[in-house]
This record gives C-alpha cells, structure tokens and sequence, in this order.
C-alpha cells in the first residue's frame, strides 16, 4: 500500500492516507462509543425486568398469578369487613384501561384532525406558528396537568353532570386525552409530511379534491407513522402516574363507569411507595407484581403496534 | 374501449392557449404562449430544459395550482370553455384532462386499487371489475397483471408501473393526456412500448407529450412545438407545425439549430 513508486506524488498521497488512519481511529472511538451507549440502554431494560422479576416472587410465592390475574378486589393494604385481603388486580386494571381509553377517544380524533389539518391544509405560515405552539403541551409538567384536572375540569363537568365524583376517572381521562394530543397530531404529521409529493400530484391529476387526497392517499400511506404515534401516545396514558393520582381517586374499582372515582396501577404503586408498608413485607411486594404486569401491558401494546404497522404498511 | 361521442365544436382544437404566460412568484416563466392542441393527434413539446415545457403542460389540467405563488394569465380553453373561468372547478378539469408523469408515481397500493382510484373519486357507477380491465387492457397491461392484480403495485417493473400510471389515468375517461417526459426514466424498450402504446390511444385520445427526446419526438408525435428562452428566462414558443416538416424542414433557425444540435 506505500506510494513508493511516483516520487512526485507520494508525500501528499502518503499525507493523505495518514489522514485516512487518524479517520479511522476516530471511527472506532465512535463505534465504541455508539455501542456502549446501547448496551447502557439494553443493560438498563434488562435490570429493570430482572428487578421486577426477581421482587415479584416474593410476592407470587404468597399469591398465585392465577388469583392475580382474574381476582375481581383488590385491597392488598386494608382489610375488609372480613378482616381478609384481596389480591385481585383486575379493578386496577380496568382503572388504567378505562381513562386510557378516553384519553385515546378524545386524543386519536383530535390529534389525527391536526396533523392533517397542519400537513394538507395549512399554508407554511399557519403551520410554522401553530406546530410548536401545540408541542408546547408536551412540555406542561404532569403534576399541573393533574391540577388543571381536578380544579378546572371536574368543576366544569360537575356543573353538567351533577351525580359525577368529585375524583373520578372522566375528567382524568380528558386531560390525559389532551396530554397525548401533541404525542400524535406531532408524530402523525411527520408521517403524513414525509409522504412523496409525487403520490399527491398523482392524486390531483385524477381529479381528486383536496379532502380525497389527505384522505385516500396521505392517510394510508402514513398509515403506519400514524397508527405507531397511537401505540406510543396510549402506552404513555397507561404509564402515566401524577395525574390519575391527582385527579382520579383511589378507590380501586371494578367498573368501567367513567363518572366514579377508580385507581390506576401507577397510581397504586405510588400510594404504595409512598405509604409505609415495610420493605419486604406482602404489602409492599404487591408493588413489583402490578409493576411488573404494567410492564407486559406496554410491552403487548408495542409489539401489537409493530404488527399493525407491518400488516398496513403501504411502503413508497 | 367505449367510443366517446363526438363532441361538435366549430374547430378540430381540443385545447387554445391564447397569450399565456405563467408567473412563480415574480418570475415569468413563460410568455406570449398561443397554442392549438388538435383532437385526437400527438402533439410534442420539445425544447431546452428550462424553457418552460412542464410549466405550460401544467396549465392545461391547472395542476400549476397547486403551486404556491404561481399565477397563469392570458386564456385557455378546453372544447371552447375557459378553463380559468372562476365557476369552473379544476378538479373537475383534471379528470377530463388526465396527466402522466416523468417518474412512474403509483399509488403504494395494489394494481386493481390504482387503477380502481380515479373511477372511486369521481363516482363511478359501473362494475368496478369491469373498469378497472378495460383500462389496463387499453394501456397494455392487462396480459402482464391479470393474475396478480392484487399484488402491489410497487412490485412492478418501471416501464409496468408507467404503464399502470396510464392505464390510471385512462380510467376517469378523459379526453386529453398530458405526458411530462414519460419515458426518460425508463429504459429502451420499455421506451418504445410507451411510444407504441401512445400510438394506439391516439386513435380515441388527444395526447401532449413533453420530450427533451428528438428521436421520440420524431417518431412519436404528429405535430410538434418548439420552445425556448432568452436571457430573461422566460420561455416562449419559436414555432409549431407538422413534425414531418419540423425535423425536415424548420422555418425558425433556432428550431434547426437546436434539432441539429440534439440529432448531430
Ligand atoms: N414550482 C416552481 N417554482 C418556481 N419556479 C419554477 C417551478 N417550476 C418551474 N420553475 C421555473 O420555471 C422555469 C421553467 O421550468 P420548467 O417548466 O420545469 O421547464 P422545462 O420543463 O422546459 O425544463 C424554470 O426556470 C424553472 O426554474
Ligand atoms: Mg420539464
């Protein structure tokens, strides 16, 4: 490989291909660094399964999955009139599903009205103030997403419904429903942008209008950005924590009635955490178990996700 | 193929530009345009990129609509009807004008799906099986698809799906084609079997074809324009006539100049 040959050239060329060394050198840093910097995250997803894990058998050693999973009560701290405890986690569940899913009602309609209002419709300019104005929500702390709930909202909706709770899953799941619109008006229309021009001319030459073509053609070829910022934005309203507690109630509940006061499984785990339920006991185990499971309900939710975009996806 | 009834009109012109130009913005893209696009006949635009061919195709189906900041002014008619008129709505100039584009631009869906697009938005009755057929075969595709018509569209070969964007275009029945270099993707013999079938639909439909091709535009078209600029970059039009007579004998010299130039 030496330029030994071209005496003219060979101090330049040798110059260049020291170059080429030193780049190499730094590509490796890089690829070492890139690496490390995954297997960080991988370690991290793999010590928190294994936490849980490894916590919840203390717990399913005392309780069966089976009573877990199907019991329809849940009061693992109180006891009941009976004096017994329950481990029946579905009343959390059904807490979690029910604001999720009119978080979603709210947010899917919302969030997909936007990002093609912003893709199809909006000249430049609209789109260049109002896309950021509407991430901006992001960003609102949870907590005061959760204040806005029961301080605003529950008294707004209270004066409609006069027999609503005052903590109840409803108003929760309206905020949490304007919480995620960002989520998936934003990540829709990037899918929705990155459709080619070239579909959308198609399109229009055959005489389409322009509701047709967002509809016909730019929906369903985003198809699948779109349907993956509803998996992302719904596992975000099952995982989130500070304003179902604030906002919801903690009353688990097996009900799917959104004018009563329920609990979440992220809610439980914080009362838990926060209570004191010592260390090791039963009580405190349960924490890890409804982790755990709220672990696999996000982890079923992407993998469906991935199905779903793969099934629909119109590849251009 | 269904057979159109004649539609009477005092001239042979299916389409008129009369002193057209078009802006983007502040730019004057092409000016003083007066053109007659003749029923049932290949017209070719030929000329230096930039001169404006693609812009003035656009005018016809008002795709340049959908250009912000573009404006066209001066008149053009479709069968005698000012296709710029306020009560006239473009979409509805657009399926009766279809248009085909440089780069084959299927819908990412399955064959019987683009096709079947265009008779969907525009409120077709009949048997949508039968539709969708008749515009394949027309486009000369049918015996390549007929066993895999839902497979996607995508997996077809260039000169396929340009095909398929044709035979797209055909299903809405329009009257003109407007072709913006069809083929220049593409290569030779799928090139001639576009020329070819150009050819065969010539016999129900009006085609305008933008080419930087001479030897296609020799081959294909019936008449020919010839357009070029100056330095203001704005493009007009040098001269049109019958293809035979442009290639062999051109009035303007630039026309010979530029014929020359691209044959020799
Ligand atoms: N969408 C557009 N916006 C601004 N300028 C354009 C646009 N399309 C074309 N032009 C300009 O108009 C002139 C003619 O372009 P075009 O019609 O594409 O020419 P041709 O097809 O003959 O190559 C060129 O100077 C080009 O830069
Ligand atoms: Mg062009």
């Amino acid at each position: 490989m030496e330029p030994t040959n071209n005496m003219e050239r060979g101090p330049a060329l040798q110059a260049s291909l020291g170059r080429r060394r030193k780049g190499e050198i730094t590509e490796r840093v890089a690829h070492g660094l890139f690496l490390a910097a995954a297997l960080v995250s991988v370690a991290t997803t793999v010590g928190i399964v294994l936490t849980l894990f490894v916590q919840s058998v203390g717990f399913f050693s005392e309780v069966s999955p089976w009573e877990f999973l199907t019991g329809t009560e849940w009061s693992p701290i109180l006891k009941d009139e009976n004096g017994a405890r329950h481990y029946g986690v579905l009343p959390l569940v059904a807490g979690t599903m029910l604001v999720a899913v009119i978080a979603a009602a709210l947010a899917i309609p919302t969030g997909v009205g936007i990002a093609i209002f912003l893709s199809e419709y909006a000249p430049d300019r609209v789109r260049k103030v109002l896309k950021p104005a509407i991430e901006v929500l992001a960003g609102i702390p949870t907590v005061v997403y959760g204040y806005f709930a029961l301080t605003f909202v529950t008294p707004i909706l209270r004066s409609i419904f006069p027999e609503l709770i005052f903590f109840n899953a409803l108003s929760a799941g309206l905020v949490m429903g304007l919480m995620i619109v960002p989520m998936i008006s934003s990540l829709s229309e990037d899918a929705m942008v990155a459709v080619p021009r070239s579909l959308r001319q198609a399109a229009y030459a055959l005489g389409a209008t322009r509701f047709e073509v967002a509809l016909r053609v730019v929906f369903p070829a985003a198809l699948s950005g779109i349907v993956a910022s509803f998996i992302l934005a719904i596992s975000r309203a099952i995982g989130e924590t500070m304003l179902v507690t604030i906002a919801a109630g903690a009353t688990p509940r097996m009900t799917l009635n959104p004018f009563e006061s329920i609990q979440t499984m992220t809610a439980f785990i914080v009362q838990v955490s926060l209570g004191e339920a010592p260390r090791g006991s039963l009580e405190y185990n349960t924490l890890f178990a409804v982790g755990l499971l709220l672990f696999f309900m996000t982890l079923v939710m992407n993998v469906i996700g991935s199905i779903t975009v793969r099934r629909f996806r119109e590849s251009y | 193929m269904t057979t159109k009834p004649e539609t009477s009109t005092a001239t042979d012109y299916v389409l008129q530009a009369r002193n057209v130009a078009v802006y983007y913005g502040g730019f004057r893209a092409v000016k003083d345009i007066d053109l007659d696009i003749p029923r049932h006949q290949i017209t070719a635009l030929i000329g230096p990129s930039g001169s404006g061919k693609s812009t003035l195709l656009r005018c016809f189906n008002r795709m340049n609509d959908l250009v912000t900041g573009s404006s066209v002014v001066g008149k053009i008619t479709f069968n005698g009807a000012d296709i710029y008129d306020h009560a006239v709505d473009p979409t509805e100039v657009r399926s009766r004008i279809g248009m085909v584009f440089q780069k084959p631009n299927p819908f990412p869906k399955s064959i019987f799906a683009n096709v079947a697009f265009g008779l969907k938005i525009n409120g077709f009755q009949g048997d949508l099986q039968e539709g969708v057929e008749r515009s394949l075969k027309a486009a000369a595709l049918w015996d390549d698809v007929k066993d895999r018509l839902h497979d996607s569209a995508q997996k077809l070969s260039g000169g396929q799906q340009q095909r398929l964007c044709i035979a797209r275009a055909l299903a809405v029945e329009p009257e003109v084609i407007l072709m913006d270099e069809p083929a220049s993707a593409l290569d030779p013999i799928s090139t001639l079997k576009i020329e070819e079938l150009m050819r065969d639909l010539s016999a129900n439909y009006t085609i305008v074809i933008v080419t930087h091709n001479m030897q296609q535009a020799a081959r294909v078209s019936d008449r020919t324009a010839f357009m070029t600029m100056d330095e203001d970059r704005a493009g007009y039009l040098v001269e049109i006539g019958p293809t035979q007579e442009m290639f062999t004998n051109p009035r303007n010299e630039r026309t010979e100049a530029y014929i020359t130039g691209r044959f020799g």
